[in-house]
């Protein structure tokens, strides 16, 4: 069986400079992944290959051993690859309700419906209180977006990548700029996640990596650097000098 | 074991009283824009009682509700896909042409012409949007959309053979409506006709813009980048709604055509593509009557400038665009509504 999602000498040169560095890649069904590594480790720009904001220079993605490579953003999410952003990236002007019923739309392949009215899909409205419910946005589903509290919005974040249903979701630093009072309800949602979906969690609290994560890659300088369980990794001399200890002295 | 089943519909047990209520409330959220409210029925009355009760204003109504149609045409891609455009004057111009062409060679039944006339205008609408997908910036849309209009002006006054140049279109003739309405001069028949034809539109694009496709259009304004990672195909929705955004503007083109029987270089002019734009920016952008509001007060403003000081009315509209824009509709909006909540409140 083919992994959820592999990357195999995947490239990424802006010039001479080079970000993403022959990064060979395993994200196993239903891991619990994270990536680390120091800032400048060029994981942004690892997860916008993935997702197909950035064109590779050389290499290849494969989801479900299906290549991707050359697919847009667009099409990787409708063959199940979600994500969510280090920075909000919602729609500020509509509400819960309407973002994730628009996420749920658009999976189903209703997106270009223009004449039915969503709240017509009574199917579609399970689901979307489900996801509301879940990720604990039923209080404010019908509330602007931009009004939400931060941490309403990250988790608002989860829930439309949640909605497209994704085999793979990548989680780019969830719990960043959430305030302490509102962390645990984000913690214990992303504790929940569904199983079978493999999760690729780029951070950078240690805290919530090891909590999360069963599996930890460590990216240096583009390059795959070190890979193994959190206690493999954290006992690797080698990634405690270049990066935790890095840390340490920070 | 699986806990995807727990993300499934209906696991959310939806017994009892509380889970009906929030199905009520998220479908109360999500028709929210769909719903009709009493404003709106109330507008519309009032458009049909201008018909009956101001006969002598025919003429003028006629101009303030096609230019209400194209402010209109120009919300579906400004207000609810956030596409800035000077240009779509081009789409008014070639339908009012197409629609004149059509009643000199073709025939002088309206409803052929206006319906040509739309086609064509979205057609160019068609071919030209994708020009408005390579670069998504506003300032290349605008000099893009700006340039087709100039191109389009040029080669209309080229083709003189075709569009008598600068001397316009001679001998456009438009048979009586059905059969039966004859556009008269007082501008009866044109007025009635002008209404219906922007009504009919009007709720095609209002039941559009409250559809998962009308969502997905806002959603792509609000966040693009966010759009594409759901899997909405911006560009394709784009695509759409640009080019029933030109079918439309050239409908309001056809009917002036139509009830002037008469087109000239001036239909495809700057000034055009300008005065949409401010119209609807006077009205306010993304919610379908903007253009209808602000070609009414255009009017309105225009009238009342000019009969106090003729050479420099447009002064005075310039003024009013100013200071709407640097206060903000958000704000000139909520001023009623604030000053009857402080009067209530001083009530109590």
């Amino acid at each position: 069986m083919s992994a959820a999602l592999r990357t195999i000498a995947l490239e990424k040169r802006f010039g001479g400079l080079v970000a993403t560095n022959k990064v060979d890649f395993t994200l196993e069904h239903g891991a619990r992944h994270a990536l680390i590594g120091p800032n400048g480790a060029g994981k942004t720009t690892f997860v916008n290959l993935l997702t197909g904001v950035l064109p590779a220079t050389a290499g290849q993605v494969l989801l479900d051993g299906e290549d991707v490579t050359r697919l847009s953003q667009q099409r990787r999410a409708r063959r199940g690859l979600g994500r969510t952003f280090q920075i909000n990236q919602l729609f500020p002007a509509m509400t819960p309700v309407e973002s994730v019923g628009l996420a749920v739309s658009e999976r189903m392949g209703g997106g270009a419906d223009f004449w039915r009215s969503l709240g017509a899909r009574r199917d579609i409205i399970g689901e979307v209180l489900d996801l509301l419910e879940r990720f604990r946005l039923i209080d404010v589903m019908d509330h602007p977006t931009a009004r939400l509290a931060y941490g309403k919005q990250r988790l608002l974040e989860l829930a439309v990548a949640l909605a497209g249903n994704p085999r793979v979701l990548l989680l780019d630093e969830p719990a960043a700029g959430v305030p302490e009072a509102e962390r645990r309800e984000l913690l214990d949602t992303l504790a929940a996640l569904p199983s079978d979906v493999s999760i690729l969690l780029i951070e950078h609290d240690m805290d919530l990596v090891f909590s999360f994560a069963d599996r930890i890659t460590v990216l240096v300088n583009g390059t795959h650097f070190a890979e193994g369980t959190p206690g493999d990794v954290m006992k690797d001399p080698r990634v405690r000098e270049v990066y935790l200890g890095e840390e340490e002295h920070a | 074991m699986s806990t995807r089943t727990a993300f499934s519909p209906g696991t959310v047990p939806l017994r009892g009283a509380a889970p009906t209520d929030l199905q009520a409330r998220a479908l109360r959220d999500l028709g929210r824009t769909g719903r009709w409210r009493p404003a709106e029925a109330l507008f519309w009355l009032a458009a049909l009682a201008s018909f009956f009760f101001l006969p002598d204003q025919h003429l003028l109504l006629t101009e303030v509700v096609i230019l209400g149609l194209f402010a209109l045409s120009l919300d579906l891609v400004l207000g609810y896909a956030g596409i800035v455009s000077l240009g779509h004057g081009a789409f008014f111009g070639l339908g009012a042409y197409v629609a004149g062409l059509v009643s000199i060679h073709l025939t002088g039944e309206p409803l052929t012409g206006l319906l040509l006339g739309g086609l064509a205008a979205g057609v160019l609408g068609f071919a030209t949007a994708p020009l408005l997908l390579l670069r998504a910036s506003d300032l290349t849309r605008l000099m893009v959309t700006l340039g087709i209009a100039m191109l389009l002006y040029e080669a209309a006054n080229k083709a003189a053979w075709l569009t008598g140049g600068a001397d316009g279109l001679q001998g456009v003739w438009i048979d009586p409506l059905f059969g039966r309405f004859e556009f008269d001069l007082f501008g009866t028949t044109a007025y009635g006709y002008a209404l219906a034809v922007t009504f009919l539109l009007f709720l095609i694009a209002r039941r559009i813009v409250t559809s998962p496709y009308g969502l997905s259009l806002r959603a792509i304004r609000d966040n693009a980048l966010r759009a594409n990672t759901i899997g909405v195909p911006v560009g394709r929705r784009l695509v759409a709604i640009y080019t029933l955004s030109a079918l439309y503007a050239g409908i309001a083109g056809a009917l002036l055509a139509q009830t002037t029987m008469f087109v000239s270089l001036d239909v495809l002019a700057f000034h055009r593509s300008a005065d949409v734009l401010l119209v609807l920016v006077l009205g306010g952008v993304g919610y379908l009557y903007g253009g209808l509001i602000g070609a009414i007060v255009f009017k309105l403003l225009q009238d009342v400038f000019s009969t106090i000081t003729p050479e420099y009315w447009m002064f005075w509209i310039g003024l009013v665009l100013v200071v709407i824009v640097l206060i903000g509709r958000d704000r000139i909006n909520a001023a009623p509504l604030a000053l009857w909540h402080r009067i209530r409140g001083g009530a109590k």
